[in-house]
């Protein structure tokens, strides 16, 4: 949205707020004069506090209260249970505080619409929910009779994270129908779940309040002060810093967590975190650092006296890390020229990290979103076990934050199961729409071929259609062809820079308007539960309740539904919770006080299998940590190496593209957005508007000033924005924080600031990946 | 002006403060302030030169001074300072929306919004059990209690590099904060 659409939303917003008498509900004249504190002092007379979520795509799910007087919600408020030390409150941040704003916002869409102008053009005309599932149902009949289900893809969506969730629904429905094209991997955390497997068989990590039991803390470009990885990851941070751990953070940015939290800032280039960590290994190798017995008993690979038979001396990771497999000794030294970083810096925290013990190395997402990210996950396992943390209490297994196997057990719509075995890595998806059956197991799929290429999308409270997917310039060039896929179908709040693509455009109802219960992928042991609370505006509507009426006209309508509302399949998953969970709340319980929480645990990942490894070996074909892959080296590939190698980044500080374009250009999380929810809210653009991050070094050899409109650009795109000239960035980096709503003007050039319209769609090598991170842009004043 | 004798103030301890700004929307919702209305606000500051760079951030609304400059130089009498607890209350009825007081505060804390045509500011949550800003912080970094108490907790400072002179109005505020931004 550019600065001027801004301001009309703005305006229109308070017609609206003036339309609706919601303002001015918060303090009026005659409180001010009230006694503080007052003791007990609770909501006033006539008003009704309920339990409600924020249940966007965050590692939390927030507990929050609205205070409703009159049918208007006139405040936000968050959990006032009883705030302990072992037991916090699960307090929202920000944008759970600001859901009134997101309510209100007028650009809400309204009513079910059809397409009229050109596919992307964003003309719609309205239609009757009658008319839109006829179409829907008749075209998706046409589409699988043509073309088979494999053709009908349902896109990855985090846009409502609900039990009931719109995209859950569709493959409900596809399953009913013969299925539809699957997908693996995320765009979060694609290098660290395909490759944790072969490392150590699965993948999981410590809960934050391990953290305490830490004397040294290493943050890899770990920003939990931003991306929220839990409710509380950061105040057991904070709680651990002042208990007298040390923390390290090692990013190209002084982001919130390093300014508030580290001792010490090592600002690397990004896609360079392999080789820091390789350089560490060497330290740890060559100052006798290591702990041997922890590698010989739970690792193989480490060093050729405990490689798998007969692969060839020298392929250890020893034998890389001191150079006798390539002639290259990977020293503190031979690490700074790569990662910028000094090499007594790199010293320093391999020594404090071989002699503090425990230490936990934390990584961020962030890294392995980049050209090698496979690496960087492998090489901090790797550095884990060489210093005796993996499964230990203050330890940590140093491969990746995020989705830890401890919840609660809930489930959520049954989706059944998919007749279609075919799968394709989810950032291949626009590649599946030109090429799907040409595409092959080198491209990551599994039990292909493709039957057909994609022809049919759902995309359902997702953004990732366009906004959220690499090359934006790519995507809509093929979506804009008709003739490629015939059919897209997308529910949304707002007209996101995906809906304007779609040919079938529904109102969603939102997580005050239904009931619904969210659970955080953190695996932070609490579920929370929203009721509704208001009713949905204009014809908006549940994607549960549209799908139910395209399945009925397909005549699988009772199969869908089995007679049940969204709220009856809420019941019977907490019926079916309380089977498996003696203390899980009945439905009225959990409804009035809106969350389930069991005590946080200090759990710690791979625990057992340290503890007992005869009775837990890792799932792996060794049993053991494989810090040397048979699987991966048979691959025979040198961008798949058998040990964690450093790999240097096409696109990245060493490419020769360098010369045309000099800047590293990373794409960070943004506290006022969660990916691309939120861009639209007023309140969140004045906290933090959208901007670029450079350094005064690089803004002063452009003539750039703070606060300066800039353009940012490569060979895929150009995106204007404004500058922020900080210290708290490496010089040679930009950043652009992701989730900025893709809006072109007539030139091209995207003048809200998406930094999507700068990445590339090249996969990483194993995992076929997101690297988006990984990009080389220049900037210049406009 | 005499400081009251149970003067209230705030304690925010800025080594925990995470610029999450949740502080500021929660008051923003409370007060249903709209856009360009801040009564509470988070600031960052950076320092040093690179890599040796640091920054830290301050949460304020009002500091409820012990020598009000609002209260000084209103001239429709909208503000008073409590005598028992010291908190500088501001009556929108009485305001005239001239905007000397957005001139006199050296810390920005009333806010005037054009459309309105008054100003508003923090009250301390009057009514509330306890001020929003504090029951929101994910970081439990907001506190409100005694002013002599939260001036003689350890590292309680209010000389900061990037604040006016405390001289100016004597806020009732004291932050925890690194010491590179210590005055």
């Amino acid at each position: 949205m550019s600065t001027n659409e801004h301001d009309r939303a703005l305006v229109d917003r308070r017609l609206f707020l003036k339309l609706s008498g919601a303002a001015g509900a918060g303090v009026a004249a005659g409180e001010i004069l009230g006694r503080w504190p007052l003791a007990g002092a609770a909501a006033g007379s006539g008003v009704r506090v309920v339990a409600v979520a924020c249940n966007h795509n965050c590692g939390g799910r927030c507990h929050l209260k609205a205070h409703i007087q009159d049918g208007v919600i006139t405040r936000i408020t968050t959990d006032d249970s009883p705030d302990t030390a072992g037991r916090p409150q699960l307090r929202a941040c920000l944008k759970g505080r600001a859901l009134r704003s997101r309510l209100r916002n007028p650009a809400r869409l309204r009513y079910p619409m059809k397409r009229v102008g050109q596919r992307g053009e964003g003309k719609f005309q309205r239609i009757s929910w009658d008319q839109a599932t006829e179409f829907i149902a008749a075209k998706l009949k046409r589409v699988v009779e043509q073309h088979g289900p494999s053709s009908v893809y349902i896109q990855y969506a985090t846009g409502d994270c609900g039990a009931i969730s719109g995209h859950a629904a569709a493959q409900r429905l596809m399953n009913l129908m013969g299925g539809y094209l699957a997908r693996y991997n995320s765009y979060s955390s694609a290098c660290l779940s395909y490759v944790a497997p072969f490392v150590t068989g699965y993948r999981d990590t410590n809960s934050y309040q391990t953290l305490a039991h830490s004397k040294l803390i290493i943050l890899n470009g770990f920003n939990p002060a931003e991306t929220i990885f839990e409710t509380n990851s950061n105040y057991y941070l904070a709680r651990a810093r002042e208990a007298g751990a040390r923390v390290v953070v090692i990013d190209p940015r002084l982001t919130e967590t390093a300014a508030t939290f580290a001792d010490e800032w090592l600002p690397l280039r990004p896609t360079t975190d392999a080789a820091l960590f390789v350089a560490m290994a060497h330290v740890l190798i060559t100052e006798k650092l290591c702990n041997r017995e922890f590698l010989d008993k739970y690792t193989i690979g480490f060093d050729e006296a405990h490689m798998p038979a007969g692969v060839p001396a020298g392929n250890s990771f020893e034998s890389y890390v001191l150079g006798r497999s390539d002639g290259v000794e990977k020293t503190p030294e031979w690490a700074a020229e790569i990662t910028g970083i000094e090499a007594h810096a790199i010293r320093n925290l391999a020594r404090a990290y071989g002699t503090l013990h425990p230490a936990q190395l934390l990584q961020g997402l962030g890294p392995q979103r980049h050209a090698h990210g496979e690496e960087s996950v492998r090489a901090g396992i790797a550095l884990a076990c060489m210093t005796g943390n993996l499964g230990v209490l203050g330890g940590g297994w140093g491969g990746g934050e995020g989705g830890r196997r401890l919840e609660i057990p809930i489930g959520g719509l049954p989706t059944g199961t998919n007749p279609v075995k075919t799968r394709i890595p989810v950032f291949l998806w626009t590649d599946a729409i030109v090429r799907g059956t040409e595409m092959t197991a080198g491209d990551g799929v599994e039990n292909g071929p493709l039957a057909s290429n994609i022809k049919f999308i759902f995309n359902l409270g997702s953004n990732t259609l366009v906004n959220q997917h690499a090359d934006v310039n790519r995507t809509v060039r093929i979506l804009r062809d008709e003739g490629l896929v015939e059919c897209i179908v997308v529910s949304d709040h707002f007209l996101t820079p995906s809906a304007r693509f779609a040919d079938i455009l529904l109102p969603a109802d939102n997580s005050l308007e239904r009931a619904d219960i969210g659970v955080p992928w953190s695996g932070e042991r609490y579920i929370v539960f929203g009721n509704k609370v208001v009713e949905p505006p204009f014809e908006c509507k549940h994607d549960y309740w549209w799908l139910s009426r395209v399945a009925e006209r397909l005549g699988i309508g009772e199969a869908f539904t089995q007679g049940k509302t969204e709220e009856q399949w809420l019941e019977q998953i907490v019926g079916d919770a309380r089977q498996r969970d003696p203390g899980f709340p009945s439905y009225e319980e959990l409804r009035e006080r809106g969350f389930y929480r069991q005590d946080p645990e200090e759990y710690v990942a791979f625990e057992k299998e340290i503890r007992d490894p005869a009775g837990h070996p890792f799932p792996t074909p060794s049993g053991k940590v494989e810090i040397f892959s048979r699987t991966l080296y048979q691959r025979n590939r040198a961008d798949i190496p058998g040990v964690p190698h450093y790999l240097a980044a096409w696109e990245g500080p060493q490419d020769e593209l360098s010369r045309r374009y000099p800047l590293q250009c990373i794409g960070p999380h943004y506290k006022r957005r969660t990916h691309s929810t939120w861009d639209e809210d007023a309140w969140m653009e004045e906290a933090d508007p959208q901007q670029m991050w450079i350094s005064p070094r690089d803004a002063a050899a452009r003539g750039i000033a703070n606060g300066d409109r800039v353009k940012a650009f490569n060979d895929r795109g150009a995106l204007l924005t404004r500058a922020r000239v900080t210290r708290r960035i490496r010089p040679g980096v930009v950043a652009i924080p992701q989730g900025a709503w893709y809006t072109p003007g007539k030139d091209g050039v995207c003048r809200r600031g998406c930094v999507n319209v700068l990445t590339s769609q090249q996969a990483t090598p194993l995992a076929h990946g997101n690297a988006q991170h990984t990009i080389l842009v220049e900037v210049k004043k406009v | 002006m005499a400081a009251a004798p149970a003067q209230i103030g705030f304690f925010v301890d800025a080594t925990r403060c995470i610029n999450c700004k949740t502080c500021e929307i929660a008051c923003k919702d409370f007060n249903d302030a709209p856009v360009g209305r801040r009564i509470r606000k988070v600031r960052s500051f950076e320092g040093g030169e690179f890599p040796a760079v640091f920054a830290y951030n301050l949460s304020m609304s009002c500091n409820h001074c012990e020598q009000p400059a609002c209260v000084e130089g209103c001239p429709a009498g909208a503000y008073s300072k409590r005598a028992a607890d010291g908190i500088v209350v501001h009556d929108p009825e009485k305001c005239i929306g001239c905007r000397y007081c957005t001139w006199l505060c050296p810390y920005g804390a009333p806010q005037y919004d054009a459309r309105e045509g008054r100003v508003r500011k923090c009250n301390l949550c009057a009514g509330e059990a306890t001020p929003v800003c504090v029951a929101a912080c994910p970081m439990r970094a907001i506190e409100v209690g005694p002013l002599a108490e939260i001036a003689a907790r350890p590292g309680s400072t209010i000389a900061l590099r990037d604040l006016p002179s405390p001289q100016l109005t004597g806020p009732s505020i004291r932050y925890r904060v690194r010491k590179e931004a210590r005055a």
